[in-house]
């Protein structure tokens, strides 16, 4: 039983398939060997690239026609039913499976914060919904191990438990710009979606536009995460990032924070660092860092909740990473 | 008939906003079209998810970009024809 695991592990996953198909491709096709630079620069973006276009597209499609069944109101419903820490844990549940967009974050805020939903709730939801998301953790799972995608997700989720139950301790509500609070509830039901064939145009829909959305960032990304296998050279990587500097937890985080890229195109990135050595909770954190917390999501906060509260909320979320990015990289022995 | 658009201009928005034109117009419906971008504003109308579309300030839909033949759908409703059976 183990062994088909593992065989569909590595062929619907990691897709050795591909994998041999673009050595054959590269080798015969190209004249390359896939040991040498090129070869092997080749061979990693041409099988990146495919391998994470068709796991996308089968996640995208599948986990949208599930998340249309918990559009934001129906989030919203169930949350306000519950108080402490349940609430929380269910909004950093329901912040995984609820469909995000960071356009969305602003008016989701208001939206949650109008219903008198507690900040704690609410944080703990904003937290947990760009970090874990069902697809990323899938490709985790194809590019490292299954151990890792699910560490991930529990460790995920804790940071976005803890960060909210802090962020409502503070008593930060005096932070929120008031009109916040000001803002109507809309009378709009979009609990509309009910048909199959709605919900399946609304996944093919969500397919088509983060497709359009992200590929520019997983070319990139694979790109970086080619270069890095291939062209870096690991003293460099190293110097910066390398498992035994005490340092690189840091700079990984720090790198990230002000950045934005989707969570696909930081997974190859990720991957070919720590094919260079790098501590997994170090590639970890960078990937955190990124999805996280960004230059223009932190612009976008900034309109509702005033600068004491922001910071307070980039402060928890990056010690948050830092930590988990420690964590993991003492306990990478667990997961070989 | 005043619809809008509410959005801070990511593509979506402009998606929705030229569906909405080009239904208007298929549907014959003088219509002005009305893009709304700054949070504060696009927050009194309580949607969750951008964008949203607004018909005569009501709001019919969030988070969705809808296709030429649902909003003509909406435009319908709050408009019906000239010569439809308008009893009562």
């Amino acid at each position: 039983m183990g062994e088909i695991f593992v065989w569909l592990n590595d062929q619907l996953l990691r897709m050795q398939w591909l994998s041999d198909l673009v050595t054959l491709l590269v080798r015969d096709g190209l004249g390359l060997d896939t040991a040498s630079r090129i070869g092997g620069s080749v061979h990693f973006f041409v099988y990146d690239v495919i391998k994470i276009f068709i796991l996308l597209s089968v996640l995208i499609f599948s986990i949208s026609y599930v998340q249309s069944y918990f559009p934001p109101e129906r989030t919203r419903r169930i949350l306000g039913k519950r108080q402490g820490l349940t609430a929380n844990v269910l909004a950093a549940l329901l912040g995984t499976i609820t469909p995000f967009c960071s356009c969305s974050s602003i008016p989701l805020f208001i939206g949650f914060t109008s219903a008198g939903l507690p900040l704690a709730v609410t944080f703990s939801f904003l937290i947990s919904s760009p970090l874990v998301d069902l697809a990323s953790v899938i490709l985790l799972a194809s590019i490292f191990s299954w151990s890792i995608a699910l560490a991930y997700v529990a460790i995920g989720l804790v940071l976005a438990v803890l960060g909210g139950t802090l962020i409502g301790y503070l008593k930060m509500d005096n932070q929120v710009e008031s009109f916040v609070f000001q803002s109507p509830l809309s009378d709009y039901d979009n609990d509309g979606i009910i048909s199959r064939r709605e919900r399946l145009s609304y996944a093919r829909e969500q397919l088509t536009e983060i497709v359009h959305r992200v590929w520019i960032y997983i070319l990139i990304g694979v790109g970086i995460g080619a270069a890095i296998h291939n062209w870096v050279p690991e003293n460099l990587i190293a110097a910066w990032l390398g498992q035994d500097k005490w340092w690189s937890v840091l700079v990984a985080t720090l790198a990230g924070i002000p950045m934005y890229a989707d969570i696909f195109g930081t997974l190859p990135i990720a991957e070919a660092l720590v094919q260079k050595n790098v501590g997994l909770g170090t590639a970890l954190a960078f990937m955190m860092a990124v999805t996280a917390l960004s230059l223009p999501a932190m612009i976008m906060l900034k309109r509702v909740v005033k600068m004491p509260l922001l910071c307070v909320f980039v402060g928890i979320v990056s010690a948050g990473i830092i930590l988990i990015g420690l964590i993991f990289n003492s306990t990478t022995h667990w997961f070989n | 008939m005043l619809i809008k658009i509410l959005g801070s201009g990511c593509k979506k928005c402009v998606a929705l906003a030229q569906n909405a034109e080009t239904a208007a117009n298929a549907a014959s419906i003088e219509a002005r079209i009305e893009k709304i971008t700054d949070i504060v504003d696009i927050a009194r109308y309580g949607i969750m998810s951008t964008p949203g579309l607004v018909i005569d300030d009501k709001v019919v839909s969030s988070g969705k970009v809808l296709s030429v033949a649902q909003i003509t759908e909406h435009l319908r409703t709050i408009k019906p024809e000239p010569g439809a059976n308008n009893l009562g």
